[in-house]
C-alpha cells in the first residue's frame, strides 16, 4: 500500500495535503473500473434465471391445460396427453421417502444438538453428515441400485430410499442448527425442574425449535422432488397410473416422476412431446418453488420470535 | 418438574409419583416411566446418530465391495484406457475420457463460476448497494440453487446451444488452430454443459464466499479506509487476503458440486467418448456415463460402472473433505478476532 506517498506526491511539498479526491487519479479510476465491472457481473448472474423462468412460462405454460394433470403421456405421434401419472409418481416417492428420513434425521440431530453435542461420536456424525450432503445424487442412485434393485428389480420404493439418503443430511443439518439456536436458560430452567432430558427435549427444545426444523424439512423436500439422476435407475418410469390398482398402494413396482419424465422426453423428437417437457418442466418448478418458499416463509417466523 | 403448579393439593402427591408428569403435583422427582422412557429415547437418539455413520459406512463398502470383480478384472487399466465398447469380444471399457471430461468441465465451470461468485460476493457485501437490494440480489442467487438440474439440461437443449452457437462456430472458424476452438459445435458439447454447470454451482460459491467475507472483522476494514484507502484497495488488499482461506474452501466445495453434477451433464454433454481440448467437441463425464448407460448394461458392465462410480465417489469426497476442512479453519482463524 503505497497510499500515503501517492497522495503526498501529487501536492507540492509546502502545500497543504490535499484530501479530495481526484478523478483522474489512478485508484480511483481502476476502484470505479472494478465496481462497474462487479455491477455488471451481478446483473449478469442474474440473467439465467429469468431467462429459465420465461422460457417456462412461455413454452410451459402454453401446453398448461386439465389434461396434463390427468392424462397419461402419449406415444410419439398423438397430440394431447398429459403427465399425471409423473406428478402422482414424484409427491408419492418423496411423501415417502419423507417418511423415512424426517424421523431418522431429527432424531440424530437431537444427538447432535442435545445429548451428546461434544461427543467423540458427535464429531464423527457429523463428518459423516457434510460428507453425505456433498455425495454426488448419482451415488445415492448406484447404491441403491447395488443394494436393492439387483435382489428386487426396479420400484417405486427403491426411489424412494435413493431420496431418502438425499434428503438425511439436509434434514440433519438444519434441524440440528434450528435446535442449537433455542435460548440454554429455557432449556436449563426445565432442567432445573427436574426435568429429565427427553422431557426437555420434547417439551421445550422440539417446540421452540419447530419452525426451523420444518424449514429444513421443506428444503428437503423441494431438492428431492427435482432429483432425476437417484431415479434413473431405480424407480425407472412407467407409462401408466401404477399406483392404485385395486385399491392398493403398488411401490414394488416401476414409477414415473416428473424429473425423469422430462430427461426421457428432452431428446424426443416430436413437438408434442417436447411441449409436454416444458410444461411437466413448469409443473416441477412450481412445486419445488412452492417448498422452498414455504421453508422461507416459516424460517422467517423463526427470527422473529 | 411442574413446580409453577406448586399450589395443587397435597394428596395428588403418591399418585404422582407414578404417573410422573401429571400437570397438577408439586415438584417431584422424575418417575421410573420417565427415566425408562428418557432413558429409552436417549439411546434411540444415539442409535440413529450411529446409524449415520453406518449409513456412509455401507455406501461406501458396498460399492467397493460390487467394484471389486471389475477392479481385479480391469485394474488400473481402465483408468487409461479409451474405449468403451460392450459389444466387442472381449468387451473393452475405459473411463479416461469420462475422468477427463469431469475434471475439465468441472474445473472451467469452476472458473466461470469462481469469477462471477466471488465478484458477486464482494459486492453483496462491500455496502454497494442499499440493504434490499443486497437481499434481492442475494434471493435471486440462492433461487438458481432452487432449480431441478433436469430443467437446466433442458433449458441448455433448448435455449443455451442454440444462444451460443453462431458464436461458437465463429470462433471455430476464425481461430481454428488454437487447440480449445479446434472442432465446430453441432449440438451438445462441452462449453454448453459448462456454462450450464457455472450456472449450478454459481450459488455454491457466492453464498459459501460471502461467508468468508461477512465473517472478515469491521475493525480491520475501517482501519484500511482510516489509513485513506479507496474502497477497491481495502478489498484487494485487506478484505480479500483476510478472507482467502475461506474463498479458497467456497471454490474447492463449488468444484466438488461440479464434480457430481449429473443431469444437466448427461443431457448437455453429447456423451462422446472423446479426449479433445476442444470446447466445442462432444465429450463425456463420469456422472453422465452412469446415468446414460446403467439401464441398458449387461452384468460385465454394470461391474465397470460400479467401477466408475467408485472413481467418481473417491475424487468427490476427496474434494468435499478438503472444502469443508478449509472453511472449518477459515472460520476458525477468525473466531474472536471481532
Amino acid at each position: 500500500m503505497t497510499s500515503p506517498d501517492s497522495q503526498s506526491s501529487q501536492g507540492a511539498e509546502d502545500q497543504p495535503l490535499d484530501l479530495n479526491r481526484n478523478f483522474r487519479d489512478r485508484r480511483t479510476l481502476t476502484s470505479i473500473a472494478l465496481s462497474t465491472l462487479t455491477t455488471v457481473v451481478t446483473i449478469l448472474a442474474c440473467i439465467p434465471l429469468f431467462s429459465v423462468l420465461a422460457m417456462l412460462a412461455w413454452r410451459g405454460g402454453k401446453r398448461l391445460n386439465w389434461a396434463i394433470f390427468t392424462e397419461t403421456p402419449p406415444t410419439g405421434f398423438e397430440t394431447g396427453g398429459g403427465f399425471g401419472n409423473a406428478i402422482m409418481g414424484t409427491l408419492v416417492m418423496v411423501g415417502i421417502a419423507a417418511v423415512m428420513s424426517v424421523p431418522f434425521g431429527i432424531l440424530a440431530a437431537i444427538f447432535l444438538a442435545e445429548l451428546g453435542p461434544k461427543s467423540k461420536t458427535a464429531t464423527v456424525v457429523r463428518f459423516c453428515i457434510k460428507v453425505l450432503s456433498g455425495f454426488p445424487s448419482i451415488l445415492a442412485g448406484v447404491f441403491v441400485y447395488a443394494t436393492i434393485v439387483l435382489a428386487m428389480g426396479y420400484s417405486a420404493f427403491a426411489g424412494s430410499i435413493a431420496l431418502s439418503v438425499l434428503m438425511l443430511p439436509i434434514v440433519v443439518l438444519t434441524a440440528e442448527e434450528a435446535m442449537k439456536m433455542v435460548p440454554a436458560r429455557m432449556k436449563e430452567a426445565a432442567a432445573g425442574m427436574g426435568c429429565t432430558r427427553t422431557q426437555v427435549v420434547w417439551k421445550i427444545v422440539l417446540p421452540t425449535a419447530l419452525p426451523g426444523m420444518l424449514t429444513g424439512v421443506m428444503l428437503a423436500v423441494a431438492r428431492a422432488a427435482g432429483e432425476t439422476a437417484p431415479l434413473l435407475f431405480t424407480a425407472m418410469s412407467s407409462p401408466q397410473y401404477w399406483i392404485f390398482e385395486d385399491g392398493k398402494l403398488k411401490l414394488d413396482e416401476p414409477a414415473s416422476s416428473l424429473a425423469v419424465l422430462i430427461f426421457n422426453l428432452s431428446s424426443s423428437p416430436y413437438d408434442n412431446l417436447l411441449e409436454l417437457a416444458w410444461a411437466a418442466a413448469l409443473v416441477l418448478v412450481l412445486i419445488v418453488l412452492f417448498f422452498n418458499i414455504v421453508g422461507q416463509v416459516l424460517s422467517r417466523r423463526k427470527f422473529k420470535t | 418438574m411442574n413446580s409453577a403448579h406448586s399450589s395443587a393439593p397435597k394428596n395428588s402427591q403418591p399418585s404422582s409419583a407414578e404417573e410422573g408428569s401429571s400437570s397438577h403435583s408439586v415438584a417431584v422427582p422424575p418417575s421410573s416411566l420417565d427415566l425408562w422412557t428418557n432413558f429409552l429415547f436417549r439411546g434411540a437418539c444415539q442409535l440413529f446418530a450411529w446409524l449415520t455413520i453406518a449409513l456412509l459406512a455401507f455406501i461406501v463398502i458396498l460399492l467397493v465391495v460390487k467394484a471389486k470383480a471389475a477392479v481385479e478384472d480391469y485394474g488400473l487399466g481402465l483408468l487409461i484406457g479409451t474405449t468403451w465398447n460392450p459389444n466387442s469380444d472381449p468387451p473393452k471399457y475405459g473411463i479416461l475420457p469420462q475422468i477427463w471430461g469431469t475434471l475439465y468441465s468441472s474445473l472451467l465451470a469452476l472458473g466461470i463460476a469462481g469469477f462471477f461468485g466471488i465478484s458477486i460476493a464482494i459486492y453483496l457485501t462491500q455496502d454497494f448497494l442499499p440493504t434490499w437490494l443486497e437481499w434481492l440480489f442475494k434471493n435471486i442467487i440462492e433461487l438458481l440453487a432452487a432449480i431441478p438440474s433436469v430443467v437446466y439440461g433442458l433449458w441448455g437443449i433448448f435455449v443455451v446451444i442454440p444462444f451460443i452457437k453462431p458464436a461458437c462456430n465463429w470462433l471455430h472458424e476464425s481461430f481454428g488452430w488454437f487447440p480449445l476452438f479446434s472442432t465446430s459445435l453441432i449440438g451438445p458439447g462441452m462449453f454448453p454443459a459448462t456454462l450450464v454447470l457455472a450456472i449450478m454451482i454459481l450459488p455454491t460459491v457466492t453464498a459459501v464466499s460471502r461467508d468468508a467475507l461477512v465473517s472478515v472483522p469491521t475493525k480491520i476494514r475501517e482501519a484500511a479506509f482510516g489509513l485513506g484507502a479507496t474502497r477497491w484497495e481495502v478489498i484487494l488488499k485487506v478484505i480479500l487476503p483476510t478472507a482467502g482461506t475461506g474463498i479458497f474452501g467456497a471454490l474447492v466445495l463449488g468444484l466438488g458440486r461440479a464434480l457430481g453434477e449429473t443431469m444437466a451433464l448427461a443431457m448437455l454433454v453429447g456423451s462422446s467418448n472423446k479426449l479433445s481440448w476442444s470446447l466445442f467437441s462432444p465429450a463425456d463425464t463420469l456422472a453422465a456415463l452412469l446415468a446414460n448407460n446403467f439401464n441398458e448394461a449387461g452384468e460385465v458392465e454394470v461391474g465397470v460402472l460400479l467401477y466408475a462410480a467408485l472413481v467418481l465417489m473417491a475424487i468427490t469426497l476427496s474434494v468435499n473433505m478438503a472444502g469443508t476442512a478449509l472453511v472449518r479453519r477459515a472460520l476458525a482463524n477468525l473466531e474472536g478476532t471481532k
